[in-house]
């Protein structure tokens, strides 16, 4: 085969992967069809693999299938962790594929350097800005989740001022390299100073913002793809890098209409340090405290009952119990539904996939906007784990912090029990009045533990 | 302005159309396995990194390509595999009695 068919036969392989990675996104939509979506995917990649590999410009090819064994032997047990680790499993892959994007684009720069002209000079330099500063950023996101680091936000003053001038002085260094792209000394003091930056974009974010941060570093890492795919000329990575950056963008958005917050306050705003005044001002209030015994009886007579999980129970490893206890209340007749809000664990979607593990039917996860018109009819709303998305102060408390974030209207169910562990405010350290009404019931104790008490009780036989 | 740069421009921005609207109708139900999915797919760097590795121009673009290619082979394989795995666990209908 001449040079040239084979290139067109390449070419093909590319263009199939391209349609293929579309269909599996579309495929994706319903989980009915989700996994032909990944079969898609997979044969997308295969495709392009296979073809990238009878490229007739590959000459070392000890280097390639050394290197792709070791992708695989690191990609498998990364893709086998438990799911309550799977958010930092995926920020450590925002990591990965940022961090090859970047060394693509810094080895395209030394071996065109010093024919590389002023425009290629500006797309390499973005590239490798994005693609170094999403690595570094998505390694400190996945030790805060993998808690190595401390989860709170880690503030100093004048941080925003550093932050934006170290991120202005890898733009002056890059503007500096398309002057003249031959000054091989201003490349690597660019490269570092963008790695600097990912650090000090994402230390002062807190854990709780972590759903947001974790999105729009994937919709960073996607467009780094999308313009070394600019870089090299090649479509399929335009392609695949414009799907991954506008889906991590679609997710960062729902994300921050989920808290109500903007982009820059996110970014900026170090939110998840503990408000000092809103603790203070907390007067002592007198709460109702039940037994597992009493809420198994409560939750024996409903006729429907809405669960609102949060990450603590995912903290407590409590999702199996909770599946039992959907389970003994189903063969009872009780209409048992979850209440799933947007931000519910620590990156989106976690909570369904964790309710997922425990085998409960994907039709019982209901988000919020569904849930809430069915909550004044709901006899008992269950809450695990979850504080801030259940404070109805967001409606009502304008001085609240997390005034006019949605939230899930449990304190509309006629009635309200919250498993926690004692009356400890929650992430934000924002006291939650729903703890104090009349209809709610706290259960004080481990979420594991107290599920399975209630679980013991109904099959005790109260019926 | 370089014609390929034009052309690349189309198809970004077509393709960020069309994963804007296909991306809208993912259920929230499936936000993970969506992030994990398309991390994926974004592995396809992979090609990119076989290729800068294996023409083996100068020693440096060869160490860097080559650690390329096992970063975005990592994604690729642990991607699909782990997405796959998610999807497994959304089971519809009737739960099994205990």
């Amino acid at each position: 085969m001449t040079p040239e068919a084979t290139q067109q036969l390449l070419d093909f392989a590319y263009i199939a992967a391209t349609v293929l990675f579309i269909l599996a996104i579309k495929w994706l939509s319903s989980p009915v069809s989700a996994r032909h979506g990944v079969l898609a995917g997979e044969i997308a990649a295969a495709l392009a693999v296979g073809a990238t590999l009878c490229n007739p410009e590959l000459v070392a090819y000890k280097w390639v299938i050394t290197t792709l064994i070791i992708g695989a032997a690191v990609g498998i047990p990364l893709g086998m962790v438990h799911m309550t680790a799977v958010p930092q499993r995926t920020a450590l892959s925002h990591a990965f594929g940022a961090l090859s994007a970047a060394l693509i684009g810094i080895a395209e720069y030394y071996v065109g350097v010093p024919n590389v002209t002023r425009f290629g000079m500006a797309e390499i330099g973005l590239e490798v800005i994005i693609g170094s500063l999403t690595f570094t950023g998505s390694l400190i996101a996945a030790g805060k989740l993998q808690e190595i680091l401390p989860q709170r936000p880690i503030v100093y003053r004048g941080q925003n001022i550093v932050s934006l001038s170290v991120l202005s002085a890898a733009l002056l260094l890059a503007v500096a390299l398309v002057i003249n792209p031959a000054n091989t000394v201003l490349f690597p003091i660019m490269v570092a100073v963008a790695l600097v930056f990912g650090v000090l974009l994402v230390t002062p974010i807190g854990g709780a913002d972590m759903p947001t941060v974790i999105s729009l570093l994937n919709s960073y890492a996607g467009f780094s793809a999308a313009l070394l795919g600019f870089v090299l000329n090649s479509k399929v990575l335009v392609v695949a890098g414009a799907l991954d950056g506008s889906s991590g963008f679609i997710l960062s958005v729902i994300m921050c209409k989920a808290m109500n917050r903007s982009f820059t306050n996110v970014m900026f705003g170090a939110f998840g340090q503990v408000q000092a005044g809103a603790a203070a001002a907390t007067e002592e209030r007198t709460v109702r405290s039940a037994s597992p015994e009493e809420a198994a009886g409560i939750l024996a007579a409903a006729s429907s009952v809405v669960i609102v999980p949060g990450y603590g129970m995912a903290v407590a490893q409590a999702q199996h119990k909770v599946r039992e206890l959907y389970d003994a209340l189903t063969k009872r007749g009780v209409d048992v539904k979850f209440g799933i809000h947007p931000v519910a664990g620590r990156m989106p979607g976690h909570m369904n996939v964790l309710l997922a593990e425990a085998d409960i039917p994907y039709e019982r996860l209901v988000e919020m906007d569904e849930i809430n018109s069915d909550m004044p009819q709901t006899d008992v709303a269950l809450i695990i784990g979850a504080n801030d998305v259940t404070n109805p102060a967001a409606r009502t408390d304008a001085s609240s912090p997390i005034y006019g974030m949605p939230i899930l209207d449990v304190d509309k169910a006629r009635t309200v029990m919250v498993i926690k562990r004692s009356m400890s405010p929650g992430f934000a350290g924002i006291d939650n009045p729903l703890y104090y009404m009349d209809r709610t019931l706290m259960l004080f104790g481990d979420a594991k533990n107290f599920v399975g008490s209630i679980v013991r009780e109904l099959a005790g036989g109260h019926s | 302005m370089p014609a390929d740069f034009l052309s690349n421009l189309y198809v970004f921005i077509l393709a960020g159309f069309v994963g804007f609207e296909l991306i809208k109708r993912v259920s929230p139900l499936l936000h993970t396995p969506l992030m994990s999915l398309t991390n994926a797919l974004d592995a396809i760097v992979v090609v990119a990194a076989i290729i800068i590795a294996g023409r083996q121009e100068t020693p440096l673009a060869t160490v860097l390509g080559a650690i390329a290619v096992a970063a975005s082979f990592s994604n690729m394989v642990g991607g699909f595999f782990i997405t796959d795995r998610m999807l497994r666990m959304f089971k519809a209908g009737k739960p099994k009695q205990p």
